[in-house]
C-alpha cells in the first residue's frame, strides 16, 4: 500500500542518516583524538600546571637568635604573642563577632574601625590580626569561648621581647617592621609582620640574628585557602649572640644614673670588654616592636634629654679636665716638662691680652705635675700645653683613641674631635692661636670626646699603655669573637706611673678633687680624674661679679660633669667613665656616681667569673621561646 | 483510509501490555548507566556527599524515567496530532519569556509558574523536532526542495532561534539552528539547495557577528586564544584543559581531582562535569562515557531506520541529533574545540530542565521504537 515516492523518500532518509551517522562518528573521533592529545600527549605539561595551581610555597620565618649577657642572662628573646586573628570569609558578621570579643578584650572605637577597614581591603581568605599581646588570662578565656565568637580565632605568634626594656634600649636596639628600602635579597623580608633590627646590636648583627627562612609547600584551593601541608623545610634559626655585658652591672649603672642625662661606661682594662654601657634617659624597645604610637614617637624625638640617642657612643662633649692626663703624658713623652718642675698658679695667667683663669680663684701657688693632676690646676696645664704645643697634644689624644670611632659593632658611634692646625685652617680658614692650645690643655675649646673614648683612655692609662679597643660581642652562634689585640702604645712606663699616681692622688689623697668619692675598701682603691667642662663663655664682667653658680643657671647652660676612674689602683681591672650632661661639677656629681658604679663592678667582679661560651645554633641554654606571658 | 489500515505484525491494535514488552530494555539500561556515571561524579563534586547534587539528580532522573515510559506508551499518532499545538505553545512561552522571564546569568531563560521554573527553549527543542517531523511527513520528497514548501520549515526553525538569541542564549540557539537544519538535510533537501544554503550561511557570518553581544564575542575570542586573559574570561577553558591533561590515562582517582576538588575548575557540577570526570577517571573514564553515548545513539539510529513511518523516523533522528549536539558541543567546549557556551553534558550535568528535555526526547524515541510497525501514509493526516 506504500507509495512508490514514499519508498524513494525512505531510501533518501536512509542514505542521509548514514551520512549523518558517519559525520557524527567522525566528530566523536575528533573528540577522542583531542582527548588523547590533552590527556596523553600533553599530560605531563598539564600535570605540572595543575601542581603549580595546587601547590604554594610559603616561607617559614626563622626564629630570631637571642641575645645574652656574658653570664647567659637573656637580653633579647622571643616570646609567645597571644593574639586574636580573624578570617573575614569565615565570619558571617564581623561587627557581631567583635562585639562578643570586646566582652573579653576591650576594643576602642578606633581599633574597631581599623579592623573593619583592613577586612574590607584585603582578600577574604587572608587572616588579619584583631588584637595582640593578650594576657594569658584573656587568651585562655577566648579559647574557652571560641565557638561563640563566630570565626574569631586565638593564635599564638612569636614576638621579640626585651626583658630589661629601657635598660638596654640603646645598646641592644629594637626590631620593627621592614621598611620599603630595606627589602633586598632575602624573600622573608616581605612576609607581613616580619621584624628586623633597626638599631643597636639588633641591627649590626641583623644577618646572623635573622637566620635562614625555611619553606613549606602547602596545598591551596582556588581561593588561596590552605588545605594541608605537603612538605616542610625548616630553615635555620638565627644565631644566638653573647655580649660582653654584665647585666647586673648594667642595671646598677642605669639605676645610679637615673634622673640624669648622660652616660656611663665600664670596661675591662685588659681587653676592652664593655661590661656596662648606660645611656640615660632611655626608652622601651618593646614599644617599637609592637608598633609605636605617633604620640610616643614625637615625645621621644622632641625630648631635649634625647632619650633616643646612645650618649655613650654618640654623645660628643668637651672632655674638660679628664683630658689633662693626655696633656701631661704628651709633655712627658716630648720631654718638655719634668714631673717635678713647678709652675706658679696665681689663679690666672696672661697670654697676649687675654687672661686664662684657673678654676680656683685664689690659685694653687707652686705646683708640680702630681699636684697639677691631683688639684686639677688649670694654670699648671696652660703652661704644660703651651710648652707641648697642640700638635703633640693632638697626637697623644689620637694615640689614646680620641678623634676616630672604634667601629666595634655599634651603629651611630661618633668620632669625637681632636683639633689640629690643619683642621682649623680647613674648617675656619684661620690659623691656630696659641690661646687655643692653652684651652685645649684643660680639655676645652674644640676638643670633643665620647664617653666610650673616655673609658678607653682611662683603660689604656690603667693597663700600662696597651691600646685596648672596646668589644661588645663575645660570640655569634658558635664563633667566638676574640678581643682585638692590644699592642703597646710605646709609652714610657715611668711616665705612665707619674700620671697614674696623679690620678690616685685625686681620689685617695687629702684635698684631691675627688677625695670625697674615694673607695675605702682595702684592695679596691680607685684612681680617677674629675672633669667639669664649660658649655658657656664666662665674661670678664661675670668673673668680676662672681661666677654664677651652676644651680642658678638654666639646665642647658650648666657645666657638664665628668669623671674617669680605674680600680683597683694596685692591679687595675676596671675602667669607668661617667658623663653627666649639664650635671654641674665633676667632683660633686660625676665622681660619686663613678665611685658607686666602680664599687659595684668590684663587688660583682665580672671579669674574674667564668662567662658562658659560644652557643651553637639550635643548641640553646634556654628554651627558644619563653612560655610565661 | 483509516489509521489502522497498515498496522504492523504485532496485530491490528497494540495493547498496553504488548507495548510494554516492546520497550527496548538495553537502551533503558544504557540510559541508567550514563545517568549513574553522572550521579557518581556529582557525589564526588560534593566532596563525597550525596547532597546537595547527586540526591536531587537521582530524584529528577527517576521522575524523568517515569515520564519516559508514559510518553513511550502513548500512541505515536497522538504525538503527531500534538506536534503543531506543542510548537505553538512553545513559541508563545518563548515570546512571553521576553516579557516576564526571570533573568539568570544575564539571560532571560526562565518563566516562573508557581514552584516550577520553565525554560521554554528546552521545551522548544522537542516541539521543533516533532513539528518538523510532522511537516516533512506530510510532503513528498520532491516538494521538500521547493521554495514554497521550504519556507514553513525555515520559519519553524528561525523564529525560535531568533527568540532564544535575544535572551540571549547562544548555546541553545546554536543547538536549535543546527538541529533544525540537519532535520532539513535528513528530510531530503536536494544538494543544490544545500549548497546554496551553505554559501548564504558563510556570507551571513559577518552579519551574525554584528548581532552578538559583547560577552558572546568575548567567548569566541577566548576560544581562539584562551591565554589572552588567563584569570578572566579565558580562565575556565585553561583550567579545564589543565584538569583534563593532568588526569592522564587513568585519572587521579575518584574524588582526588585537585583541579576539581580545590575549585580551580569552575562550573564543575554543571557544564564542566566532563572535565572533572576526565580528571578523576582519566582518558579511560572519559572515553567510556563517550562509548556509552555512541551506543545510545546507535540504538536511536536503529530505531529510526526500523520505523515504518516517516514521522517516527524523523522524530527518532531529530532526538538523536539533539542528543548528539548536546554531547558534541559540551565535550568539544571543555576541551577548547568550540567556544564556551552554556550547554550541559546530557544526562550527566546537574540540572533538571535539560534532563527532562532529554528524557522526554528519549521517551519519543522509545515511542517510535514501540510503534515502529505502524504505517502512516504521507497523506493519512494531511499537511496541516
Amino acid at each position: 500500500m506504500l507509495d512508490v515516492k514514499d519508498n524513494e523518500r525512505y531510501k533518501t532518509f536512509t542514505r542521509r542518516t548514514a551520512i549523518l551517522s558517519s559525520g557524527a562518528l567522525g566528530l566523536f573521533g575528533v573528540l577522542l583524538s583531542r582527548l588523547y592529545y590533552i590527556q596523553v600527549l600533553e599530560s605531563s605539561e598539564y600535570t605540572m600546571l595543575a601542581e603549580d595551581n595546587r601547590v604554594n610555597v610559603e616561607l617559614i620565618p626563622p626564629l630570631r637568635g637571642r641575645i645574652y649577657d656574658r653570664f647567659g642572662k637573656e637580653i633579647a628573646s622571643n616570646r609567645k604573642n597571644f593574639r586574636v586573628i580573624l578570617v573575614p570569609a569565615q565570619v558571617t558578621d564581623i561587627n557581631r563577632a567583635l562585639d562578643r570579643l570586646s566582652k573579653i578584650v576591650p576594643l576602642t572605637e578606633a581599633q574597631r574601625q581599623k579592623i573593619l577597614r583592613t577586612a574590607a581591603r584585603q582578600p577574604k581568605f587572608s587572616s588579619l590580626t584583631v588584637v595582640q599581646n593578650l594576657t594569658w588570662q584573656q587568651f585562655a578565656e577566648i579559647n574557652v569561648n571560641g565557638p561563640d565568637l563566630g570565626g574569631i580565632q586565638p593564635d599564638a605568634g612569636v614576638t621579640r621581647f626585651y626583658p630589661y626594656g629601657p635598660e638596654l634600649a640603646h645598646l641592644v636596639g629594637y626590631v620593627a617592621a621592614v621598611s620599603e628600602d630595606e627589602i633586598h635579597d632575602d624573600p622573608v623580608l616581605v612576609l607581613p609582620g616580619f621584624r628586623i633590627g633597626k638599631s643597636g646590636i639588633e641591627k649590626t648583627v641583623e644577618k646572623e640574628l635573622r637566620g635562614v627562612s625555611g619553606t613549606r609547600q602547602v596545598e591551596v584551593d582556588a581561593f588561596g585557602r590552605v588545605i594541608r601541608e605537603l612538605s616542610r623545610n625548616e630553615g635555620s634559626p638565627g644565631k644566638d649572640v653573647v655580649l660582653t655585658l654584665d647585666m647586673a652591672l648594667q642595671s646598677f649603672a642605669l639605676k645610679r644614673m637615673a634622673g640624669e642625662s648622660g652616660a656611663a661606661v665600664v670596661l675591662d682594662v685588659e681587653n676592652g670588654d664593655i661590661l656596662a654601657m648606660a645611656s640615660v634617659p632611655g626608652f622601651d624597645p618593646n614599644d617599637f616592636n609592637l608598633g609605636l604610637s605617633q604620640d610616643t614617637w614625637d615625645r621621644l624625638r622632641n625630648d631635649e634629654l634625647k632619650p633616643l640617642l646612645n650618649k655613650s657612643i654618640a654623645g660628643q662633649y668637651p672632655p674638660g679636665s679628664t683630658f689633662k692626663m693626655i696633656v701631661a703624658l704628651a709633655a712627658l713623652e716630648a720631654g718638655v716638662m719634668s714631673p717635678n718642675e713647678t709652675v706658679y698658679c696665681a689663679g690666672k695667667i696672661r697670654l697676649g691680652n687675654h687672661d686664662f683663669h684657673c678654676w680656683r680663684r685664689g690659685g694653687h701657688g707652686w705646683i708640680n705635675m702630681h699636684n697639677g693632676i691631683k688639684h686639677s690646676c688649670d694654670v699648671y696645664f696652660y703652661e704644660v700645653a703651651k710648652r707641648t704645643g697642640i700638635d703633640r697634644i693632638g697626637e697623644m689624644a689620637k694615640r689614646f683613641g680620641m678623634g676616630t670611632p672604634f667601629d666595634f659593632g655599634m651603629l651611630g658611634e661618633q668620632p669625637g674631635l681632636v683639633p689640629s692646625r690643619g683642621w682649623k685652617l680647613a674648617n675656619f680658614g684661620e690659623s691656630w692661636q696659641q690661646g687655643e692650645t692653652l684651652i685645649a690643655g684643660i680639655g676645652q675649646g674644640f676638643l670633643l670626646v665620647t664617653p666610650i673614648q673616655l673609658a678607653i683612655v682611662c683603660a689604656r692609662l690603667a693597663n700600662g699603655g696597651k691600646a685596648v679597643r672596646p668589644r661588645i660581642i663575645r660570640s655569634i652562634g658558635e664563633d667566638s669573637l676574640a678581643p682585638s689585640e692590644a699592642p703597646s702604645m710605646g709609652l714610657s712606663r715611668r711616665h705612665l706611673k707619674i700620671v697614674q699616681a696623679g690620678m690616685n692622688a685625686v681620689t685617695n689623697e687629702l684635698r684631691g678633687t675627688a677625695y670625697g668619692s674615694r673607695i675605702t675598701e682595702k684592695g679596691w682603691e680607685m684612681a680617677g680624674k674629675t672633669g667639669t667642662s664649660q658649655v658657656r663663655r664666662i665674661t670678664p664682667a661675670e668673673r668680676a661679679a662672681g661666677i654664677i653658680r651652676n644651680e642658678d643657671l638654666p639646665w642647658k647652660r650648666r657645666d657638664h660633669a665628668l669623671f674617669v676612674a680605674f680600680a683597683p689602683v694596685s692591679a687595675p681591672r676596671y675602667a669607668v667613665s661617667v658623663f653627666v650632661e649639664h650635671g654641674g661639677s665633676g667632683s660633686r656629681v660625676a665622681a660619686p656616681i663613678a665611685r658607686d658604679i666602680m664599687r659595684q663592678a668590684l663587688a660583682l667582679d665580672p671579669v674574674t667569673r667564668t662567662a658562658i661560651g659560644p652557643i651553637a645554633t639550635g643548641r640553646s641554654i634556654r628554651p627558644p621561646i619563653s612560655e610565661e606571658g | 483510509m483509516s489509521y489502522i489500515e497498515g498496522l504492523g505484525s504485532g496485530g491490528r491494535d497494540l495493547r498496553l501490555m504488548d507495548k510494554f514488552f516492546e520497550i527496548n530494555w538495553g537502551f533503558i539500561l544504557l540510559l541508567c548507566l550514563v545517568a549513574g556515571l553522572g550521579f557518581i561524579m556529582l557525589y564526588s563534586v560534593a566532596g563525597g556527599q550525596i547532597d546537595p547534587w547527586a540526591s536531587r539528580q537521582m530524584i529528577r532522573f527517576g521522575a524523568g524515567m517515569a515520564m519516559l515510559f508514559v510518553i513511550a506508551l502513548i500512541d505515536i499518532r497522538v504525538w503527531m496530532v500534538l506536534a503543531y499545538p506543542a510548537y505553538a505553545v512553545a513559541l508563545i512561552l518563548l515570546v512571553s519569556a521576553e516579557f516576564i522571564g526571570v533573568s539568570g546569568m544575564g539571560a532571560k531563560r526562565w518563566i516562573e509558574l508557581g514552584p516550577i521554573q520553565l525554560q521554554p527553549a528546552e521545551f522548544m527543542k522537542i516541539a521543533m523536532v516533532l513539528t518538523l517531523a510532522r511537516y516533512f511527513h506530510g510532503i513528498s520528497l520532491e516538494q521538500v526542495s521547493r521554495l514554497f514548501y521550504l519556507l514553513p520549515p525555515l520559519l519553524i526553525i528561525a523564529l525560535p532561534v531568533m527568540l532564544v538569541l535575544r535572551q540571549p542564549d547562544l548555546g541553545t540557539a546554536a543547538l536549535l539552528a543546527i538541529g533544525g537544519c540537519l532535520m532539513l538535510f535528513i528530510a531530503g533537501l536536494n544538494w543544490k539547495v544545500i549548497t546554496s544554503f551553505l554559501v548564504l550561511g558563510v556570507a551571513a557570518v559577518p552579519v551574525g557577528w554584528q548581532m552578538l553581544y559583547d560577552y558572546q564575542k568575548d567567548r569566541i575570542f577566548m576560544f581562539l586564544d584562551p591565554t589572552r586573559d588567563p584569570l578572566g574570561a579565558g580562565y575556565n577553558i585553561i583550567q579545564s584543559k589543565i584538569a583534563l591533561g593532568s588526569g592522564g590515562v587513568f585519572g587521579k582517582g575518584f574524588g582526588e581531582g585537585t583541579q576539581s576538588q580545590l575549585n580551580f575548575l569552575p562550573e564543575k557540577h554543571t557544564d564542566f562535569i566532563f572535565t572533572m570526570l576526565g580528571e578523576e577517571l582519566g582518558l579511560m573514564g572519559a572515553s567510556f562515557l563517550l562509548g556509552l553515548y555512541i551506543l545510545l545513539l546507535g540504538y536511536g539510529i536503529a530505531f529510526a531506520l526500523e520505523s515504518r513511518n516517516h514521522f517516527g523516523r524523523l522524530v527518532a533522528i531529530g532526538v538523536c541529533l539533539t542528543f548528539f549536539l548536546y554531547i558534541f558541543i559540551n565535550v568539544a567546549m571543555v576541551m577548547g574545540l568550540v567556544p564556551v557556551v552554556g550547554v550541559p553534558l546530557p544526562l550527566v550535568s546537574y540540572g533538571g530542565t535539560a534532563m527532562l528535555t532529554l528524557l522526554f526526547g528519549f521517551g519519543l524515541l522509545m515511542c517510535v521504537h514501540i510503534h515502529r510497525g505502524v504505517e502512516l501514509p504521507r497523506n493519512s493526516i494531511g499537511l496541516w
